[in-house]
């Protein structure tokens, strides 16, 4: 294996210690991913790479660190965004059909950030149609594969970032995240995955599904590395009204109030409600109680805390995220861009089928339900409840916040499930969020680590931090991972450099 | 509440500017009824007096200067356009022609 194969398939940190020490440079490290890619296409991860444009990029990273002036922690690291980021001239199709023709005439704010910090982009991952799914089936490119075993979900909706991670072919890429959808697929890959505070991180050029809850956060093999990429894309962006002014810490610090290994006298709260015996694999709960005692023994208290509306997250989150959705989408109508249908009487016959041919089932279904909860002589009795009844959400988590420092929890109840095996129960897939939702309701960071494997499969651990402390859940995920070693663990079939 | 069945799934179908088969409209309204089901568990809280949320945070509207910005170029944007004319976008007659 060369050195690039072999520092590809390690952290953000090896691969910037192997760049800046000249064992490797900017393009080679491109080469090894490129190469990676192609050689797994059969995961259906990465679904369009920028070739030349990534070359002529790594080229001039590579000059940049061989005089010694590297831009940021990311300059020369290949990294993937998934396909609802835009990035000006490449494509971002949202895995539907109605977009399949677009390119993008303008970047995100993100996409911009990371050119600026050097970081190679050099392609797009797979998702779920609009992020909308739990398990990357619902796809035009087919569903992505879990590294693990093939034969499961990668989760979703942004799993092909989170396989193209665990798979060794980027140490990072970019997800969005609108009820657990970088958390969730995170925990059925064995990588890590942050949903940073709504706010954080600007939504500009992000496809909007659901504006109150999306919000876009890093995929790692490391806490640290998530950290360091959130460092870059975090803070202000006067083109969304949504970023928060706060300015960004620098996440990625190894000493002083960051990164610094400890946990003495946190206080961490476990919500009763989420560790019940029914309904979590045994396996899952297992693990994650690994994970509390190791915290312990490291000086963290664990005390009970309850978050009594969790029963309700996911009739919430279903409600307010299909009605924004309903209204995001109504700007698909086949006029501006994307698809439009052939031989229309008119221009409603155009909305209309352009949009039934252009977008696929669950699209439609939560447009549907979106709709019919916002219509007359509905809205209150369905939308408005779900309004109210996140505000009992968000007082359950201030409530909790005033007994303790952070909140953990299992991330999801089981781990990866078989392709096909939800996928024809739209409830029961729904379901598959029910520890996830929550943090976007009320807005809070919330990042997926693994803790271990549950008869060969990843189990994530969930952290769940205060409005605005990232800071404080990627310490104790930093903490935890020093102490164990679950984050080294690789899916057989990708231990090495290019199969 | 009234259950929803597929006359109502081809009502809200209009409203949403979507079109479905007699045979997607059962199957779909089978779907939005299971899931309606497990919504309306909500239906069992007391919101009495409770705001609604809008966002996590409420946050101030922010203000930035009034600045003119470069808009995007014109002809990039109609690039996408799945029919047009110089940089107006091309739709079938909405009025008819007077007689």
């Amino acid at each position: 294996m060369s050195q690039a194969e072999t520092l590809l398939a390690g952290s953000l940190t090896q691969q910037r210690e192997g760049l800046d020490r000249g064992e490797v440079s900017a393009s080679e490290l491109l080469d090894a991913s490129l190469a990676r890619i192609a050689a797994h296409a059969g995961l259906a991860a990465v679904v369009s790479i920028r070739e030349a444009a990534a070359r002529a990029e790594a080229e001039a990273a590579t000059k940049r660190i061989a005089e010694g002036k590297p831009l940021s922690a990311l300059d020369g690291v290949p990294v993937l965004l998934k396909d609802n980021i835009v990035q000006a001239g490449e494509p971002a199709t949202c895995s539907s059909r109605i977009l399949e023709n677009f390119v993008s005439p303008y970047d995100a704010t993100v996409t911009e950030r990371l050119q600026a910090a050097g970081a190679i982009l050099v392609g797009r991952t797979n998702m779920d149609e609009f992020a909308m799914g739990s398990s990357t089936e619902n796809s035009i490119y087919g569903p992505s594969h879990n590294p693990w075993d093939p034969t499961r979900a990668c989760g979703g909706s942004s799993g092909g970032s989170a396989a193209a991670v665990a798979a060794g072919l980027v140490p990072l890429s970019l997800g969005s995240d609108t009820g657990g959808s970088i958390r969730q697929p995170a925990s059925f890959c064995g990588v890590v995955g942050l949903k940073p505070t709504y706010g954080r991180v600007s939504r500009w050029g992000l496809v909007a599904f659901a504006s109150s809850l999306d919000q876009i956060g890093p995929f790692g093999r490391t806490v640290g590395d998530c950290a360091a990429m959130l460092e870059v894309i975090a803070g202000h962006d006067p083109r969304d009204s949504t970023s928060l002014s706060e300015p960004a810490p620098r996440f990625g610090e190894r000493s002083g109030n960051g990164l610094d290994g400890s946990v003495e006298g946190l206080k961490i709260g476990l919500p009763s409600e989420y560790f019940v015996e029914e309904g979590v694999e045994p396996g899952v709960l297992s693990r994650v109680r690994e994970a509390i005692a190791e915290l312990e023994s490291a000086g963290a208290r664990f005390i009970p805390i309850s978050l009594p509306h969790t029963e309700h997250t996911i009739a919430t989150y279903y409600l307010i995220a299909t009605a924004e959705a309903s209204s995001n989408l109504a700007r698909f109508d086949g006029v501006r861009y994307g698809r439009r249908a052939e031989n229309v009487k008119d221009l409603q016959d155009l909305y209309q089928r352009s949009r039934s041919e252009g977008f696929g089932a669950e699209v439609k279904r939560r447009i549907l339900l979106g709709t019919y909860v916002l219509s007359a002589g509905y809205y209150d009795a369905y939308y408005g409840k779900a309004q109210r009844v996140r505000t009992l959400i968000r007082r359950d988590f201030e409530a909790a916040f005033g007994q303790c420092d952070l909140i953990l929890t299992p991330t999801t109840p089981e781990t990866a499930f078989a392709l096909g095996a939800k996928s024809g129960d739209p409830l029961s897939m729904y379901l598959s969020d029910v520890y996830t939702v929550s943090a976007n309701l009320a807005g809070l960071p919330a990042l997926s680590m693994p803790c271990g494997l549950s008869e060969g499969m990843p189990v994530g651990l969930q952290l769940i931090g205060r409005p605005l402390d990232e800071a404080t859940i990627l310490r104790v995920g930093d903490a935890l991972e020093r102490r164990t070693e679950h984050h080294l663990a690789r899916p057989t079939a990708f231990a090495g450099g290019a199969a | 509440m009234s259950t929803l069945g597929p006359s109502d799934v081809a009502y809200v179908a209009a409203l949403a500017r979507l079109a479905f088969s007699e045979e997607e409209a059962i199957s779909m309204a089978r779907d939005l009824e299971q899931i309606l089901g497990h919504v309306r568990s909500l239906d069992a809280l007391d919101t009495d007096g409770v705001p609604p949320t809008a966002h996590g945070f409420d946050m101030p509207t922010p203000m930035r200067p009034d600045h003119p910005e470069q808009p995007l170029d014109p002809e990039l944007v109609v690039a996408n356009a799945p029919a047009h004319q110089g940089t107006a976008f091309l739709v079938p007659k909405v009025l008819e022609e007077e007689g």
